[in-house]
């Protein structure tokens, strides 16, 4: 080739090419799968969801959510229903806004296969190295808990990852977000040790301090809110 | 030198002789971050087998073009390319491992492997022994990623692929997990075990 390969403007001509190919085949892939990588992060969700309430649906999760989630609701701070599509409310902007009262609070309504009620609220927090979130489902009495999931996006397996095993949120189960009458969320503690408070709680990961930690803290900053809608249920 | 080796040699040098972990000692650093169980171990090595081959003939076929004062970032901007794709296919069509593996697909990027097979290899041959080559090394990475994590998974948990292997009585029996082994200092002490292991049965490869 008479193209002199190691002049500028060859350099730049196919540094630009180039990068304008990947991006068109990145683009491409993009728009290609979104629909399908939504659909199933949406099923993902949906057996999140139902994982709370130790449903594991067969193939078709959507039927299977469509069966079991009888009613949807998004209250605010004080209790009042304000609307009832939950499911495309996004808790993790939502668990972000410092001011309570501007907050969405979406809630699942659960009937299960014995005709109980169980309300599932979803919870939004960080983790050690990124997010973690999961789906707590309350008995119709407002305060004890009847399961609770939880998933994280990158923390250290067999340490801060153990938080999605079973060992960890079973610790959960018939745990009191009110005691005495007063609301307090369970929080996390080192294994061995009390909280401060009466408060339930249940042990944090040996290994795992900080993502306990987070677990804690995001049970009190996503539940705290719902401490009136709680209270009209227990009061029902 | 490059056209004296054959093509099977290529494909199956990286295996043991010229394994890219033990021997050329690149991509440690992934070793250590993927290892704590055996499920990610295996994921990661098929998707570091499948961006280093297709990496590897992309560079080999526009390889006589490239400006040698960019060719590193061109490298760069190729592997990035095929991890994202990697990434946006396993969501659409293997979710369940994309969520376990989110962070550890785009470590692929910085996998000292990739650039260093690029460099070495892909940079100076032809596409078909640079797609061998890099089959060959992607499998010798999976090789040592499966004996580190299956080390570290059964020490460490008591488990492997997630099953229960460590029986319940052993356990009562005072036996109890080595939390250290999770930990990824100990992917590296494993790895050392095993380039010890490999170096005492291969005479040639020793140093003084």
């Amino acid at each position: 080739m008479s193209v002199n390969k190691q002049s500028v403007s060859y350099t730049i001509i196919y540094i630009v090419v180039l990068v304008v190919v990947v991006a068109a085949a990145l683009a491409g892939v993009s728009i290609a799968l979104t629909p399908r990588q939504n659909e199933n992060a949406d099923a993902d969700k949906m057996k999140q969801i139902l994982a709370s309430v130790h449903i594991v649906p067969d193939a078709d999760v959507v039927t299977d959510f469509n069966r079991y989630i009888t009613a949807q609701a998004v209250v605010n701070v004080a209790g009042d229903i304000i609307g009832d599509d939950a499911f495309s409310i996004n808790v993790a902007e939502q668990s972000k806004i410092a001011d309570l009262s501007e907050r969405k609070l979406p809630v699942y309504m659960c009937t299960l296969s014995d005709g109980s009620e169980k309300y599932i609220i979803p919870v939004y927090g960080a983790g050690l190295w990124g997010p973690i979130w999961g789906y707590v489902a309350i008995d119709s009495d407002g305060s004890t808990v009847y399961g609770a999931y939880f998933a994280h996006q990158g923390e250290t397996p067999g340490l801060g990852a153990e938080i999605e095993k079973p060992a960890f949120s079973g610790q959960f189960e018939s745990k009191h977000l009110f005691k005495d009458g007063r609301f307090m969320p369970v929080t996390v503690v080192k294994a061995g040790q009390k909280p401060a408070g009466d408060e339930d709680y249940v042990d944090g990961v040996s290994g795992g301090t900080i993502t306990s930690k987070g677990v804690g803290e995001m049970l009190q900053n996503c539940i705290s809110p719902y401490e009136a809608y709680l209270n009209s249920l227990r009061n029902k | 030198m490059a056209e004296k080796i054959s093509n099977k040699s290529v494909l199956l040098n990286p295996f043991s002789k010229n394994n890219p972990v033990i021997v050329q000692v690149l991509g440690i650093c992934s070793v250590l971050a993927v290892t704590a169980k055996l499920e990610p171990a295996i994921v990661m090595g098929l998707s570091v087998i499948a961006v280093l081959a297709f990496s590897n003939v992309i560079i080999s076929l526009i390889r006589s073009t490239i400006p040698t004062n960019i060719r590193i970032i061109v490298q760069l901007v190729v592997v990035a390319g095929l991890v994202v794709i990697v990434d946006q296919l396993l969501k659409a069509y293997a979710y369940d491992v994309s969520k376990q593996l989110s962070v550890f697909i785009g470590l692929i990027i910085t996998n000292c492997i990739l650039m260093g097979r690029l460099e070495a290899f892909a940079m100076g041959n032809k596409p078909w022994p640079s797609f061998l080559d890099g089959i060959g090394n992607g499998i010798g990475y999976t090789i040592i990623l499966v004996i580190t994590g299956f080390f570290r998974e059964f020490l460490g948990s008591g488990t492997l692929l997630g099953y229960q292997v460590v029986p319940q009585w052993c356990y009562d029996h005072g036996y109890a997990n080595n939390g250290l082994m999770i930990l990824p200092p100990m992917a590296l002490i494993v790895v050392a075990v095993v380039i010890w292991v490999h170096r005492s049965s291969h005479k040639e490869l020793q140093e003084d």
